[in-house]
Order: C-alpha cells, then structure tokens, then sequence
C-alpha cells in the first residue's frame, strides 16, 4: 500500500507522458489534482489503520543485501502526519496550477516525480532509500526553478540552490556510511540501526556521524549559517515550487533529525542537544530580524521558514537536553516540533501560493508597491491576513499549539534560550503587522505594470481553492489538535526512549 | 588453492576478440564499401561469443591458465565489461562510420583495442603485462588518427608520443622489477621482495605505475586526454577514454595486490595520485566550453575515485565489489555520455541551447549520463561511489573520502552548466542538422537506461562482484 502511495505520481507521470505535447493544460493539470486526491484517500485510510506501536504497513524487499541495503517503507506517528501535509500541499499547488501555460506538459511531469520522491522521504526506512529520495528532491526542484522561475537570474538562484543542497546531501551520506560502518553487521536499515545503536558510546566517531549528519540535515532545514541559498531560490522559483519548496522540502530536513540524528545516535545527540538549541534559537532571531528588514514579500516569507525552523530544532534539541531526567518535557518538546513541521508546511504553503497570486496581478513583489488592498481585494486581504495570523503562532492556529508545546517542553530544559527564543514570536508578530499594515492599509496602490490585468482583480475560484483548505487544515488543528497529537505523542515517545539509551 | 592448467578453451572470450578482429580485416578486404555493414555484425557476433563464453567461465572456481594468465572474478568483470562496451560503442557508431573508405578498420582496431585491455586485466605476469599495455595502445595509436584529419593526426601523434614515452618507462620498471626480485610473476613477488632490493624494485613499481597511469588517463599522465578526446570523433573519444581504462585500472589492482604495502607503501602513492586525480580533473573541467574537453576531464577525475579504491586495496574486502562496480558503471555511462555527443553536431555547451524541446529523449538520457557522472542516485555511478566511500572510509582513508565528496560537489557545477541550456528555449542557428546520427541517439538512450538498470539492480549484480 505505502509503495502504491509513493509511485502512484510517477505512474501517473509516466501515463500522461504518452500524450501529445499540445494537448491543452488541463488534459495535464486535471490528473495531477485527482493523483493527489487519491493518495490523500489512501493517507486518510492508513491514519485510521495506523498501528499505536511501531511501524505500519511496512514493506520490506532485499535491494542490495552485500551492502546491506533494502527497500524498506514504512510509517509512523512521525512521519504520517508529514505524509498528509506533503500531499496537502501538493494537492494545492496543483489545484493552483491548474492553468499553468509555460509548458505544461513538462511541469506536470516533475511536479508529479516532485511529489513521489516527497512522500518517499517520510516513508523511507533505509539511509540509502531516504539519501536516493532526498536527492532526487534536489534534482527535480532544481529544474523547477530553472525552468519555471521568474527572470534571468532563476538559474543561478537554481544552481546555487543545487550545489548548496547536494553538499549538504553528500555530507549526509558521509554521515550514514560511518553508521554502517559501525554497525556489525553492516547495515542501512534504520529500525535495525535504531536496535543495535552501534554508536552507543558517543565518542569521536560517533561526533564525527553527527556533524555529518547535522551539516547535511542544517543545509536542507536550513539553520543559520547554512541558509544563504533559500532566499534567492525563494524569491526566482515560481509560486508552486516556493510552496513544495518551503511547506514539504524543509521538513527533510528537520524530519531527518527527529527520524536520523536522534535515534541512532542518541549519545552523541544528548552530548550536543545544547549546540543544536543555540543554532535553532541564533536561527529563530537571526531569521526574525532579517525578515523584519524585507521590502520583498517572498524573501519575508522564505526568513520566516528560518525563523520556524529555528522552533522546531529547538525543540529537538531541548528534548535531548532533558533526555534522561524528564520525560515529560522531552515528548512535549518533540510532539510540538512535529507539530511544528505539518503546521508551518501548510501555513507557508498557502502564504507563497497567495504572494504568488499577487505576482500574477502585480508582476512585483516589492510589498512598497502595494497598499489598500483590502478595499479593492477582499477576499485576497482576508485571506493573508489569516495566513499571517497563522504563521505569527497566534491562539486558534496550528503555529500556537505547536510553538507553545515546543516552549513548555524546552522551559525546563534550558530556561534562557527558551526567554530569547519567545522574543523571535514577537518579532514575527511585528514583521507580518507591518506587511500588513502596508500592503492591506491605507490608500489603494498597486503597480502599472504592463501585461497585468487591470484594475486589479480580486482572488479566482481556482485560487482560494487552493489556498483555503491548507488555511482551514491550520485552523483545524488549532482548534482540535488531538487528532493530530494523539497520533504523533506515541511516536514521539518512541523516539524519546531510543534517545535516552 | 589456485589450479593451473594450459587448457585454450579457458581463453574463449580472448581468442573471440581476436578472432573477430581479424575476421574483420578479412571479410572487409573483399567486401564492398557500402556493405561494410557485414563486418560489423560479424565483430558482434564474436562478442556476443565472447559474452557467452564469460558467462560460463565465470561459474567455474578460479585458476591460473598458461602460467601466467588468472581466470577470477576480475578478470570475469573486465572480460564482461569490455565486452558489453564494444559491443555498444560499435553498435551506436554505425551512422559515424558506415560508408567510410575504413570502415572495417575501425572495427577491428576497437576490437584489438578491447583484447589488450582484458588482457591487462588478467595477466599475473608483468612481460605479459607489457604485452597487453601494447596491444592495448598500438591499435588505439592507429584508432586516434582514423577519422584522418589535422585534427586527428595530430591527436594521434600526440597520443603516440605520450604512449612510446609511458611503454618505455614501463618496460625500465619491468626489467628493474625483475633485476630486484627474480621474476616476473606476481605470485613470487612478495617473496621477491623481501629476499631482493626493495629500492630498485619499488622505483621499478613506480615505472611500471607511470605506464599503467597512462593508459587510464590518469595524473600525472593526463595530458593527452583531452586533445586526444577533442580531436577525434566522438565514437574513438569513447574508446580511447573507456576500455584502455578499465582494464589499466584492473590491473594497477592485480598488481599492487601483489606487493606487501610494508615493504612499498603504495596505498599512500596511490592515494595521492587519486586526490590530485580526482581534484585536477576537476578543475580543469571548470572552464571548458568544449563539451568534448569536459567529458575528457571528467574521465581523469573519475579515474581519481577509481584509484581510491585502489589504494585501499589490500585493507578491505569491500574494495574488490566497489572497485569492479565503479568499473562497470564509469563505462556504460561514459559511453552514454559520448553518444549524446555524437548524436548531435553540437560541440560547445551553447549549441547544446533547446536540446531538450527538440529532442527529449536525447537531452533526458544526456541528464541521466551526466547526474549519473556526478554520482547521483539511482544511477549506477552512485551505487559505485557509495561502495568506494565505504571501502575507502574503512582501509583508514577518510581524508580522501571527504576530499573525493568535495569533489563530487565541485563537479557538480561543470556538469550543470551543461545541463541547465538543454532546458533553455532559444534553440541555436544551427548550420548542419543532417549530421545528427539516429543510431548514436539510440546508443545515448540504451547506455543510459543500462546505467539507469544497473544502479537499481546493484543488488543481483554487486555480490557476483565479490565473489573470490
């Protein structure tokens, strides 16, 4: 079933490739959405189904056994929750895309082979099978932005993002071969892995797979200082990319903390969860601040991603600093930074696709050349104002529930990181006031651009389709969040376990 | 225990190679120019022969045949290899070489070309080495200047100046080798070793390496690769930078896994000569706007990965499967890569502009080859780089692993900037669309699926590999 859910897009992908390359765009665009709404079917049943321990619906096939290598899926109240949101997302951007006029045949194609290698990540239980997907994430992503980004300099935005992104990975890979190494018998498989804990003495080596693993998962996250490449790739990559971008191929990143780095090498984690708390709250200011500074919408938006971020690995690496004394703490600390991984991908999700309706209409995202929307654009208003909202953590959303569990379970843990960290909420509160008080106030302005629709039109159906469900979703668990917490407090217990080994 | 016989039949692949190369000579002296073709399928049915007959060989337990020629699993790789490399590159470059006034020639030096390059592999004798490394280089003098024009001669001047020099070293380190230990076999070398001189032997070895380093293209006898890949036609620039290789690498192998690395510390020479292997190709690759002189250093930086796991040869198991993985996958994606070119007049990354709308298929398997390059899963290459990172990582040498995935970044850069214009819209005005070859554009293809195949299957194909 899990491998249905994961090569369902590329099946769908290899179909649709047999058509004409002048078919029109919905006979691409259509598919795409059903694909989406199907494995959000199969998502749907798999929640219902999931085992309260372990691993569900595991599949397990010999690949390459001499290296000890396997085709292993599998899932848990981890990576579930990720699984949903991924295709959330993707379902957005597809109903959002449904117009696509720039190829679309091909944008299609890799949107569809995006979406497989995105669910493939959170439901890979083998390094290799986890390090093929979240290569193959860069590659796609790559030609997305190059190929679909806006103006000149998307591709060395894209290229920049690909060299940055494939060290990291390679890091990563460094990373995972010390673990093999390390394990007799030598193996890839990470349940396997998590029961041998061949590094569980800490020690130099096991430091050493860390830093790999921490480098190369800190790229993806990314973590000040390794960030640099998320601003340009955000700012030319189209608005269906920023939203993969920022709402799904960042989770890989802090995923492969909570799935990688913490139960595999526990030691070591416990020994430097005080290094992985100062880089989560240096990115929680460090992005907040930056991002106050922004007069372009989408690189505001993509700093608050290095802010949220910065929440989650604090989180993590607060759970690891109470590992062997509270465990209360340490599983409300990783429920919330789980929380925080579905909670931003939908929020920013529906926040890029809305900054990328405004393009369409303004062929800008200068926010100075914007004001009074909210007379001439309601719908539009109201929407980025609760996106906004959502994203600042306030009470009713999924950023509250998750932020505040992440800071109650941190309090404890390290009392002084967590006082500066709260200080990044009230920055982001002023950065999206601000935003907002420009862009939706005041006297109407909107830029003359030509080729734009003019006067400027208020969202289509096609758009709030696509935006007001992943809005809704964040409400809901807001409001209701012990279907999604019920679901990720065993397995963050789990986790939490393997950690204080 | 090792048996030894004297039986020709062990030999079948060899004699097939041969075979068909004079068969080729032959057959095209009384054939008319336009049915040339005949020639060519009678070079692959010998192959296929060959093939076949590997195969079988390679379900019998090892030995030793004619004294001096071993029948293992590495000699089985590179036989299967090589083969399955010739047979491709034959295949693909019909459309290059059909109605050429020498055309069988072409066939029956790549031939010849292959048989030197298996033998090298095999051989467990350094004479027997030096016979091969010329029968390896000879045939390819004459395939550099093929095609016949200024180019070309002057590649193949080049190319044979480079080669006198390297066989002349080559054959000082073999009579030194011999002068030092008594023989010139590899098993009584470690012996050898530690009873004779050990100074002269070990600048013997190094002699012997300069010429075997030649061969495979690799620092610091590089610098014929890229005038020789720029000047000849695509299809010899994939021979001349694959199957010498393979079978100089196999046996730069078999050779210093002959000689104790306490007495010659060979694992720290080779090591450095990978590092600056690996990083010169590299850079050099950087700049080029030729796409030609790209793929020719990319070779020399991807016989540098090669050579790591050589230099942890005798420290691991794990380096035998990684090394003749790597082998096999370098070569059907090389392969791949040099059919794209040939596939298309284009010989600058910017006449490459639009590929990709023109023809998809192409600029796809091109995208395949190059990431395949690069080392990015679930090509083959990545399979090979991942067992040569863990080999290397346990024979001691993280130093060098850490550097080769620097590396693996940096040439990330020059391979996406051939990459990135196949996606562009503006198609170049380009003067000569009849030069494209449909059969080199079907070899880019199935090289690329192979490559594709063969990294998924790594699984059935890794513990053949492995085995003793």
């Amino acid at each position: 079933m899990l491998s249905v859910l994961v090569f369902l897009p590329v099946v769908v992908a290899l179909a649709l490739s047999a058509l004409p390359a002048t078919s029109t765009t919905r006979r691409y665009t259509v598919p795409w959405v059903v694909t989406g709404l199907v494995q959000l079917v199969l998502v749907a049943v798999m929640w219902l189904q999931l085992p309260t321990s372990g691993y569900g619906f595991v599949e397990q096939v010999a690949w390459i056994p001499s290296a000890g290598i396997s085709y292993h899926l599998g899932v848990d109240g981890l990576s579930l929750p990720l699984v949903a949101m991924t295709v959330v997302v993707f379902i957005a951007t597809a109903i959002y895309s449904l117009r696509e006029d720039r190829r679309p045949k091909s944008y299609v194609l890799l949107f569809l082979a995006l979406q497989t290698v995105s669910v493939g990540v959170f439901v890979a239980l083998d390094l290799i099978l986890f390090f093929l997907f979240f290569d193959l994430s860069i590659v796609f992503m790559y030609f997305v932005i190059a190929g679909w980004g806006h103006g000149s300099r998307a591709r060395s935005a894209a290229l920049t993002f690909f060299l940055y992104t494939f060290l990291g990975s390679l890091a990563l890979l460094l990373g995972f071969i010390l673990i093999y190494l390390a394990a007799t018998p030598h193996t890839f498989d990470i349940p396997a892995l998590a029961v041998l804990n061949p590094l569980a003495a800490g020690g130099p080596l096991a430091g050493a797979a860390l830093l790999a693993i921490g480098v190369g998962l800190a790229v993806k996250t990314p973590l000040v200082p390794f960030h640099t490449w998320l601003p340009p790739a955000h700012t030319e990559a189209p608005a269906a990319g920023s939203a993969v971008l920022a709402g799904v191929l960042l989770k890989m990143g802090t995923y492969g903390f909570v799935r990688i780095a913490m139960p595999l090498l526990p030691a070591s984690w416990r020994q430097f969860a005080g290094v992985v708390v100062v880089l989560g709250v240096v990115s929680v200011i460090y992005g907040a601040l930056v991002a106050l500074a922004q007069t372009d919408l989408k690189r505001m938006i993509a700093y608050t991603s290095v802010n949220h971020m910065g929440y989650v690995l604090l989180g993590v690496g607060a759970a690891g600093l109470v590992a062997e004394t509270d465990a209360q703490a340490r599983q409300l600390a990783t429920t919330g930074a789980v929380t925080q991984m579905v909670s931003h991908g939908l929020i920013t999700g529906a926040l890029f696709l809305l900054a990328g309706a405004l393009h369409e209409r303004g062929r800008t995202y200068d926010m100075g050349a914007y004001g009074g929307l909210a007379a001439r654009t309601p719908r539009f208003a109201g929407l980025f104002a609760v996106a906004a909202f959502a994203s600042l953590g306030l009470p009713g959303f999924s950023g509250f529930i998750a932020e505040f569990q992440i800071f109650t379970g941190a309090l404890g843990a390290t009392p002084v990181a967590t006082a500066i960290a709260v200080v990044g909420i009230l920055l982001t509160a002023g950065l999206f006031l601000v935003a907002l008080s420009r862009m939706l106030l005041g006297e109407l302005r909107y830029p003359d651009a030509p080729g734009t629709p003019r006067p400027l039109p208020d969202l289509r159906a096609r758009e709030l389709a696509a935006v007001v469900p992943l809005l809704v979703l964040a409400t809901v668990i807001g409001l209701v969040p012990r279907f999604l917490l019920d679901l990720v407090e065993p397995a963050s217990r789990a986790v939490n376990e393997l950690v204080a080994r | 225990m090792v048996m030894m016989n004297e039986d020709p039949t062990t030999m079948i692949p060899e004699l097939a190679l041969l075979a068909g190369a004079v068969l080729a000579v032959l057959v095209g002296a009384w054939t008319p120019r336009r049915r040339q073709g005949r020639v060519r399928v009678l070079a692959l049915v010998a192959v296929s022969g060959g093939l076949v007959a590997t195969v079988v060989a390679a379900t019998k337990p090892s030995s030793t045949t004619f004294d001096t020629y071993v029948l293992d699993t590495t000699t089985h790789a590179v036989r299967a290899i090589v083969l399955v490399a010739v047979a491709l590159i034959l295949w693909w470059s019909r459309d290059a070489v059909t109605a050429h006034p020498r055309e069988s020639e072409f066939t029956a030096l790549v031939l010849l070309g292959g048989l030197g390059a298996v033998l090298m592999a095999g051989t467990g004798d350094l004479m027997l080495l030096f016979a091969a490394f010329l029968l390896a280089s000879v045939p390819l003098y004459a395939l550099a200047g093929w095609a016949k024009t200024g180019a070309t001669t002057e590649a193949a001047l080049k190319y044979y100046l480079s080669g006198a020099f390297a066989g002349v070293t080559m054959l000082a380190g073999t009579t030194l080798m011999y002068g030092a230990t008594g023989s010139t076999s590899y098993n009584a070398l470690p012996e050898g070793l530690v009873t004779g001189a050990a100074g002269p032997a070990a600048v013997g070895l190094v002699a012997v390496l300069a010429g075997l380093a030649f061969k495979a293209g690799a620092v610091p006898a590089h610098f014929w690769v890229p005038d020789v890949t720029d000047g000849t036609p695509p299809a010899v620039a994939a021979v001349l930078t694959t199957i010498p290789k393979i079978g100089a690498l196999a046996a730069t192998w078999r050779l210093l896994l002959a000689v104790p690395e306490q007495i010659v510390p060979w694992p720290l020479l080779v090591a450095v000569l990978a590092a600056i292997s690996m990083t010169l190709g590299n850079l050099a690759a950087f700049a080029q706007t030729s796409v030609l002189r790209l793929l020719a250093y990319s070779t020399v930086s991807q016989v540098g990965y090669v050579l790591m796991i050589i230099a942890v040869a005798a420290r691991t198991p794990e380096a035998q499967p990684a090394l003749l993985f790597y082998l096999a996958a370098y070569a059907l994606t090389n392969i791949g890569a040099f059919a794209v070119v040939a596939a298309h007049p284009a010989r600058t990354i910017d006449e490459f502009r639009g590929l990709g709308r023109r023809r998809p298929l192409l600029a796809a398997a091109l995208v395949v080859c190059l990431l395949g390059l690069v080392g990015t899963p679930p090509t083959a290459v990545f399979v090979g780089k991942l067992t040569a990172f863990a080999a290397a990582f346990d024979g001691g040498m993280a130093w060098l692993v850490v550097l080769a995935a620097v590396n693996t970044v940096a040439s990330l850069f020059y391979y996406l900037r051939w990459v990135a214009p196949l996606y562009r819209d503006e198609p170049p005005e380009l003067a000569d669309v009849s030069s494209e070859s449909r059969t080199a554009r079907q070899g880019a293809v199935t090289a690329a699926t192979l490559s594709l195949v063969l990294g998924v299957a790594a699984g059935l194909i890794l513990p053949l590999f492995a085995a003793s």
